[in-house]
């Protein structure tokens, strides 16, 4: 399969007052062409952060690409100057954001904010622009699109805001869609919908989808792969049912013992992971989960374990991984 | 949006009306009278004076003769220049002023938002600093000080614009600039914090996302959203511009009508004093209508009218 984007050894790091924050260690991971791969992992593990780098939204200072390649269909982004950047956003890479109550101008209308990406990018007259933004708003199910186009976002509700959202990242037809956490800020049927539409949008146009998420739900629904983030790396990849039905990772574990469940009695408490993530302005020398880790081991605390292979589809950082710790746990 | 205009004009001749009063006994209450500096004037033509005048009467039956007057926009005449009335003094003085005041508005808004944009844009670096420096002095340093500052480099020792009178174009640069001075300053502190503000929200990172160039950002998506508070200011900042002109104005020797209203309080002209007053009142009033009507054209989701007041 042809890999649209490949992400090697990523670094990116934010300079504060308090000092270095290493948001993200060293990440590989690369996407398939109309693939929808999701990036689990709890606030603060560098999901986000990881998204706008293949962007490159991060603002420079503070922050800061410290090592690694993003190559996007074989070319460098790392390399790529703010102009050549400029042509590809948008156009090739979309974006949708996490809440559409901010992301949306306020004094512009929708039509316009859709236009926009069109004129730039693909030179259309704004007549023609305009008539596509109507398209795009028919697509996105949004009804009277003629009407709506000369509206403003507060005369749109969430979910409507967030369908006129994905209608701008996808007007240029992006190879490459990265929606960091669509629906968190929607309500659950809303919710829903969102990603039924994304879900049809992906079939009909053949994009490629990261989806940055902390909702296995959504996760499940919608996904090929998954890659679990945790402290600015990545700890465990695999297909949905790899990490559904036989994650490696005891972050993993921990993440589907705490989804709350609906065949479980209501009174049952849930089940969560105790403590929080290391600091990442003194990340730990070994594996950053040790802390946290029920199985924890001496090794764990000095050695951060790498990805290993579990199956053709799975890869995991964890030291149980090791044929020794494998014995132990056997014997 | 008709009925709530209809409400706002209500308010704003009810509040003229609360001004004329409360200048007109406040005028009385100072001691003198138009006729006490001259010297030397027999009783009996200072008694006919004031009964030509109509001010021997009672104080109320004055006020009452005065509103009707006022309501036809009969000004009265001036007591000090015999041979005009008050309404000839602002047609002769107002169109200066209002030249005057324009093109220091000009100079004000033009140059408040664009040092404020820089200084956001360029947040943290010395274009920041130098344009917060100018600012800074522009709020700190008194108009009167300004103005002679610029006659000293500018008239004296440059020559490059005449020092006072209002003749032609070059005759209006220096006070147009140093009337500008103070709102230009205040303009651009509240556009940079305002654009740093909405630098920082996530529309904008939508529009990078979109591919968008810095320069269609910041015109488009940017300025926009900044410049609200900064059209709430306009309303102030014309009271400003007018009681900037009384100062800028006596010192460059400019006709305007600044000049005649400081000249009108020291002389005791009442009806000069009532007519200026009156005068600038409409045009404040006037103009803080209109930066209420301006919100709705810069940002959509404000819209005029009276419900849910009621």
């Amino acid at each position: 399969m042809e890999r649209i984007l490949e992400v090697k050894d990523l670094h990116v790091s934010f300079h504060t007052y308090a000092g270095e924050v290493k948001a993200v260690r060293g990440v590989n991971f690369h996407v398939n062409r109309g693939e929808a791969v999701a990036i689990v992992g709890e606030s603060g593990c560098g999901k986000s952060v990881t998204a706008q780098s293949l962007m490159k939204l991060i603002p420079t200072p503070p922050g800061e690409f410290k090592k690694g390649q993003i190559l996007f269909n074989g070319e460098d982004l790392i390399k790529k100057s703010n102009k050549e950047m400029e042509a590809i956003r948008g156009k090739d890479i979309g974006m949708i954001f996490q809440d559409p109550m901010t992301s949306l101008n306020p004094t512009m209308t929708i039509g316009n904010q859709i236009m926009e990406g069109l004129i730039k990018h693909q030179g259309m007259s704004k007549a023609a622009a305009r008539e596509r933004a109507i398209e795009l708003l028919t697509m996105v199910g949004i009804p009277q699109p003629e009407r709506r186009v000369t509206q403003y976002p507060h005369e749109f509700s969430g979910g409507m805001r967030q369908r006129a959202m994905i209608a701008i990242s996808l007007a240029c037809s992006p190879k490459l869609l990265i929606a960091d956490e669509p629906t968190t800020a929607l309500d659950v049927t809303i919710q829903a919908q969102i990603l039924d539409l994304m879900k049809d949008l992906q079939k009909k146009t053949g994009t490629s989808i990261i989806l940055i998420t902390h909702d296995l739900g959504v996760v499940a629904e919608m996904c090929d792969r998954v890659i679990v983030m945790y402290a600015g790396k990545v700890i465990e990849t695999g297909t949905v049912d790899d990490i559904f039905y036989n994650p490696q990772h005891p972050y993993t574990k921990g993440l589907l013992r705490s989804v709350p469940r609906l065949d479980l009695n209501r009174d049952e408490p849930l089940t969560p992971i105790f403590g929080t993530p290391p600091d990442l302005l003194k990340p730990p020398v070994g594996c950053g989960f040790t802390a946290r880790c029920d199985s924890a081991m001496r090794v764990c605390q000095q050695y951060d374990p790498e990805l290993t292979d579990v199956s053709s589809t799975q890869r995991s950082a964890c030291w149980l991984q090791h044929p020794l710790a494998q014995e132990r746990v056997g014997s | 949006m008709i009925r709530y205009l209809g409400k706002r004009i209500l308010f704003m001749i009810i509040s003229l009306f609360l001004i004329i009063t409360v200048t007109f006994f406040l005028m009385h209450s100072i001691p003198g009278g138009p006729f006490t500096s001259e010297k030397n004037v027999p009783d009996e033509i200072k008694k006919s004076l004031e009964a030509y005048y109509g001010i021997d009467k009672p104080i109320g039956e004055q006020y009452v003769d005065y509103l009707k007057r006022v309501i036809t926009w009969d000004l009265g005449p001036s007591f000090s220049e015999k041979s005009s009335t008050v309404n000839d003094v602002i047609n002769r003085g107002f169109p200066v002023s209002a030249h005057l005041g324009l093109q220091a508005i000009a100079i004000a808004i033009t140059g408040g938002i664009t040092l404020g944009v820089i200084a956001a844009l360029r947040h943290n670096k010395w274009q920041d600093y130098s344009a917060m420096v100018i600012a800074v002095l522009g709020l700190s340093v008194p108009s009167f000080i300004l103005a002679a500052f610029y006659q000293y480099f500018f008239a004296i020792k440059w020559g490059l614009f005449p020092i006072a009178k209002w003749e032609t174009f070059e005759h209006t640069v220096l006070p147009s600039f140093a009337l500008s001075a103070l709102p230009m300053a205040f303009i651009a502190r509240l556009t940079r914090s305002n654009m740093i503000e909405v630098l920082a929200q996530d529309y904008i990172k939508t529009a990078k996302a979109k591919g968008l160039n810095t320069i269609v950002i910041t015109v488009k998506h940017a300025v926009r959203n900044a410049l609200l508070p900064v059209i709430t200011y306009l309303g102030p900042l014309t009271a400003g511009i007018l009681t900037g002109t009384f100062v800028i104005e006596r010192i460059f020797g400019v006709p305007g009508l600044g000049r005649e209203f400081v000249l009108s309080i020291t002389n005791r002209d009442y009806t000069v004093i009532m007519g200026t007053t009156v005068f600038y009142s409409i045009i404040l009033i006037v103009m803080v209508l209109l930066v209420d009507i301006a919100y709705t054209i810069v940002d959509p989701r404000i819209k005029l009218s009276d419900a849910g007041k009621e």
